[in-house]
């Protein structure tokens, strides 16, 4: 999943090159990951409303069809809003690889 | 024939600044500033520089304004002294990450309290982590020949690096005396313009600067950095060898006065060295052999340099003209470590002198010379012309 650079690639000076937060892993953030489940999604689309960043991916038929961890920063509003408790929000420790 | 004034070194700075011609200098101008601002304002006030001079309302601004403009893309330079440099110390580190080349003319005078106007290093040895190449001069003629050859050391392509241009408050920066000036045209020609990497005006090509960075790119900036500092000495040395063809004067990275066969070794910063090499010339006529080893370039630390000119002496007196409260005085430390680095044991005495600008006289390196002449050598803290 990381992308990230070491000392000798990245841009000199602090720069940024021009560019949006589209580009910002901001999921290098989250200590907890929402974790979907599909069985129990009812495709309400409350969690992609409330979503503060773009993490709920949803397609153009109105369906969840999962979460974008490289930018979700693990706030847990989707899984506080979820009605079927399809979201669940787990320790990012049990996802390292080691 | 080339010209020569009678002039301090805050005016040689200014002189030196006259010449550049930057396109902006903000300063903060009156005390604990210098006379480098207010010298350098008459010469806008006159039309004689295009530069646009930034009156600020303190010296945090000061230098904030200096690194916003460096960053734009503009050459930039400011001075200040002891609690003026103190306010600016937050923006010292970013500018340095910036890679911002601002040129300083640092004016060593002590952080009080007590209130006090006079030199010791405290200030800029405080400074010694933000990020800036220090360098050290021991007079006036020095000082001027150090601004210029700064910017193009700051702005070279491989180090990119604010320079600090630090003289002994008082005893340089306020004493006259002869000083031997390049021609403008020379200057203008031996700096050139410059050619910034990534300026903010640069509309084509925008870049944001300073972004967050946590725990993802913080430590690769600062390691790009310590990089940019290992490029500093082979540049400092490309400059100094230019700047030697065309003046006749040479500022290697360290100044070793009659330390070839020396047995006994005063290491030393500024203009403090003058009283040092007197004494070497007195004790080298009464047989001894010594010498002075004073160190210019600080920050990079030039440990082989130094290691060379030291490694075969019986031993040396390191003289710091700071204290590191609790700790051993900074220019001791680095020695050691230098040393200790290449399996070079010397023994070594350290001593603390001149703070709050209290004289260092040629008895006073006298004193430290015989302690290395009698084998009065000892790790424990030792001050020259401190009363008990």
């Amino acid at each position: 999943m990381s992308s990230l650079k070491g000392w000798k690639d990245l841009p000199p000076a602090t720069t940024v090159p021009a560019s949006t937060s589209e580009a910002v892993e901001t999921g290098q953030w989250r200590s907890m990951r929402p974790v979907w489940d599909e069985e129990k999604c009812i495709h309400c689309l409350q969690c992609w409303i409330q979503c503060p960043d773009k993490s709920i991916k949803a397609n153009a038929d109105g369906k969840v069809t999962g979460i974008e961890y490289f930018y979700c920063k693990g706030c847990g509003i989707c899984a506080a809003v979820c009605p079927k408790n399809a979201i669940e929000m787990r320790p990012e420790a049990e996802f390292i690889e080691q | 024939m080339p010209r020569k004034d009678i002039t301090s070194g805050n005016w040689a700075v200014a002189e030196a600044m006259r010449q550049i011609n930057p396109d902006v200098v903000a300063a903060y101008p009156i005390t604990p500033s210098t006379d480098i601002p207010m010298k350098f304002s008459e010469f806008v006030a006159d039309g004689l520089v295009d530069t646009n001079l930034v009156t600020v309302e303190s010296e945090h601004s000061a230098i904030s304004a200096c690194l916003a403009a460096s960053v734009s893309g503009a050459r930039v330079m400011t001075a200040s002294s002891a609690n003026g440099v103190a306010l600016m110390h937050e923006i010292f580190p970013i500018a340095a990450s910036y890679r911002a080349p601002i040129v300083f003319g640092l004016v060593n005078r002590c952080l009080g309290a007590p209130i006090n106007i006079h030199c010791d290093h405290g200030d800029s040895m405080a400074e010694r982590d933000s990020g800036w190449i220090h360098i050290y001069c021991e007079d006036g003629q020095e000082v001027y020949d150090t601004m210029i050859m700064a910017v193009r050391i700051a702005e070279h392509k491989e180090v990119l690096l604010p320079v600090f241009v630090c003289q002994d408050g008082f005893i340089t920066s306020h004493c006259f005396e002869p000083v031997e000036f390049l021609d403008d045209e020379q200057v203008t020609k031996f700096i050139g313009e410059r050619d910034p990497l990534l300026p903010l005006l640069d509309v084509d090509n925008p870049v944001a600067y300073g972004s967050l960075a946590l725990t993802d790119y913080f430590f690769e900036i600062k390691r790009q950095q310590i990089e940019a500092m290992k490029h500093v000495e082979t540049a400092y040395n490309d400059v100094a060898a230019e700047f030697a063809r065309v003046t006749g004067r040479n500022y290697p990275v360290v100044d070793k006065y009659r330390t070839e066969d020396a047995d006994y070794i005063m290491v030393i910063m500024s203009s403090a060295a003058g009283a040092a090499k007197e004494t070497v010339d007195k004790l080298r006529e009464q047989g001894h052999k010594v010498g002075c080893l004073r160190i210019r370039l600080f920050r990079p630390f030039p440990a082989k340099a130094i290691v060379d000119a030291l490694k075969g002496a019986k031993g040396i007196a390191v003289c710091d003209r700071a204290a590191s409260l609790g700790a051993p005085a900074p220019l001791f430390t680095e020695i050691k470590g230098a040393l200790y680095d290449a399996g070079v044991h010397i023994p070594a005495n350290t001593y603390v002198y001149g703070l709050g600008g209290r004289d260092f006289f040629p008895h006073n390196a006298e004193e430290a010379f015989m302690d290395l002449i009698n084998k009065k050598m000892s790790t424990g803290e030792r001050y020259l012309g401190l009363r008990e």
